[in-house]
């Protein structure tokens, strides 16, 4: 049962030990890379137990739910766990040979894994006030991990993602209250439970209301998204990946969480608000990436336009559309972050992200250029690739609930996606180097550039596994979602007595 | 009082708001300040309020008499206080490092050169 506090501890451990190394980078490094690889275990391991045995829970200090604050995982958090522990293992493992040496020093390491301290926590909690502390443990990481290096972008970035965020999480935190002076709770099973038997719908879709704009702005669903691209493209390109694989994931897992357990009375009005939010999202932000010039700023717009994607199909509500989205959202993390960490390789190489500041990779970086092509084409949806598996369930879960206008969306906006990311390729791989711009390569050694190699390549064939495989994987996912619309078991074990 | 306190901090709640919404980043600051004590007293409202009957069990009993204050709300603000003043105190030397950086305090005018 332990298992479940493993996660934590392993990061809260790795993070104060790095910072009893202060003086000493090197350690800090070893440290933390053996920290992300514990996690990656014990994550494994977690998710076996979850599958074989269901949900699985710690009352911690043995208060028991409603009283004490438990960690529950189910299928959908160890899914999430181990997606966080991989993306964590590869993004550090891939920092070891690209990180500055002055962020270093001043950090990187420690912030690292209190960042996925708050992202594990926030996953494993069965509390609402847990998870409002577990964001801004997150939070705070992430400000830091953002300005840390204080370039005059970076300060800009920070402002602006500070200013919204510190907005969602004050209305996260006035949710809450509210939610407990209505019901006497904040454990997610008990509010589930008793807020059935509170009769004062208008109070309760207000309360909805309050908690989806809070979760929106985390998750840079379609009018809050500002945030996003204004700060996604100036940090360290390992920190850019480590955000976009899983900061807006866990506004997302919040929403679906929220929206599966707690309020699921005024479906016809939430999850209808959800499902047109979606689909904005995916138009408006894939027409933003059309825009740029600029590799992270395009891959930032893609984040929303995908956002869109998951949402809508958690919206529908159906096992087949809960267990779509799911998927996507596994597959999203993946890609986009490897493309992230592509495009860190990439400004290794020419010291620029701008497309017309690039180009001729094809030629003369070839493995670079298979596991872009593999990571885009995944992000655009075409088989066999993991992109391609999400969407069939997607749109075949649309036509099911009679949508034919959102299948319409759905593919537009993936043809739209081919585009930019075919734009990426024409110009940054198959056209030379203009020769008006001189290169202004950072050093780059061959170890370094084949060290950053394996986490690329393991994470692209991670898309290509999950395309080829996508019937095991998707029954994976089904069952996920099936206990995210029928939460009996979540309910029982979390309520039940001694677990 | 319940009514009086929902009110102030809806009040509360509009005046941070309505200095968020100023282009001068220190006036965003207090604006950040006050919707945080504004947060806090809608939790400590929406706990519902109850004088003079402090949270103890009597000796002789096991669980607390009914009417009595609830004491998770105001744990809950003492948290959130703390989390706050940290939020604060980051903001605070973010805004200052900004002001150093670019030398302009008007979010207008913090405009990056590379983009």
């Amino acid at each position: 049962m332990n298992l479940l506090a493993g996660p934590l501890i392993i990061s809260l451990l790795s993070g104060a030990l790095c910072l009893a190394l202060w003086s000493m980078p090197t350690w800090q490094r070893r440290v933390g890379l053996v920290g992300s690889g514990a996690n990656f275990i014990v994550a494994l391991l977690l998710f076996q137990l979850v599958w074989l045995d269901g949900v699985q829970v710690l009352h911690i200090a043995n208060w028991h739910a409603p009283f004490g604050i438990p960690l529950v995982a189910d299928t959908l958090a160890a899914i999430m766990v181990l997606m966080t522990a991989t993306m964590g293992l590869s993004v550090h493992f891939y920092s070891w040979f690209c990180m500055d040496k002055d962020m270093e020093k001043y950090g990187f390491h420690a912030l690292f894994h209190f960042l996925l301290l708050g992202v594990y926590s926030s996953f494993l909690t069965g509390d609402i006030f847990n998870l409002y502390v577990s964001f801004e443990i997150m939070l705070i990481s992430s400000f830091v991990l953002l300005a840390l290096g204080n370039r005059r972008a970076q300060i800009e970035g920070a402002l602006k993602y500070m200013a919204l965020n510190l907005f969602g999480s004050f209305l996260f935190l006035g949710g809450a209250g509210i939610l407990y002076g209505l019901v006497g709770s904040l454990n997610m099973a008990d509010v589930a439970v008793k807020l059935s038997t509170v009769d004062n719908p208008s109070l309760t879709t207000a309360l909805s209301l309050i908690f989806l704009i809070a979760f929106g702005l985390k998750a840079a669903v379609f009018p809050f998204f500002s945030w996003l691209p204004a700060s996604y493209h100036t940090p360290p390109s390992a920190v850019s990946a480590i955000f976009a694989a899983l900061l807006t994931k866990v506004g997302v897992y919040s929403l679906i969480r929220f929206f599966s357990l707690i309020f699921v009375d005024n479906q016809e009005f939430t999850h209808e608000i959800i499902a047109s939010i979606g689909l904005l999202g995916m138009f408006f932000g894939v027409l933003g990436a059309m825009s740029k010039n600029d590799l992270r700023r395009i891959l930032s717009f893609h984040s929303i336009s995908q956002i869109g994607y998951m949402i809508f199909g958690f919206a529908l509500m159906t096992p087949l559309a809960v267990a779509g989205s799911l998927f996507y959202l596994i597959h999203h993390s993946i890609v986009k972050a490897n493309l992230f960490l592509i495009s860190g390789t990439i400004h290794r190489i020419f010291g620029s992200y701008h497309l017309n500041r690039i180009g001729g990779l094809y030629r003369s970086h070839p493995i670079l250029s298979l596991v872009f092509l593999l990571s885009a084409l995944s992000l655009a949806g075409l088989p066999p690739l993991s992109g391609f598996f999400s969407k069939v369930f997607l749109v075949k879960a649309s036509f099911v609930a009679d949508r034919p206008g959102a299948v319409f969306v759905m593919l537009l906006v993936g043809m739209f996606t081919l585009i930019s990311m075919t734009k990426i390729f024409d110009k940054g791989f198959w056209k030379p180097l203009a020769s008006e711009y001189k290169p202004s390569p950072l050093d780059l050694s061959t170890k370094a550039y084949v060290g950053m190699m394996l986490p690329i390549g393991f994470l692209a064939t991670l898309t290509l596994a999950m395309g080829l495989g996508a019937p095991y994987v998707f029954d994976v996912f089904l069952r996920a979602a099936e206990e995210l619309i029928e939460p009996t078991q979540y309910l029982e074990r979390v309520l039940g007595g001694a677990g | 009082m319940q009514t009086t306190l929902a009110l102030l901090s809806g009040l509360v709640f509009a005046c941070g708001v309505f200095l968020l919404l100023r282009r001068n980043m220190v006036k965003f600051v207090f604006g950040l300040a006050l919707i945080s004590q504004a947060i806090n007293m809608a939790i400590f409202t929406a706990g519902g309020l109850v004088r003079h009957k402090a949270p103890l069990i009597a000796p002789d009993q096991d669980t607390l008499a009914l009417g009595t204050a609830d004491p998770l709300p105001q744990a809950m603000i003492l948290t959130a206080i703390v989390i706050g003043f940290g939020i604060l105190a980051f903001t605070i030397v973010l805004i200052l490092r900004t002001y150093e950086v670019f030398g302009e305090v008007d979010i207008d005018e913090v405009r990056a050169v590379d983009r």
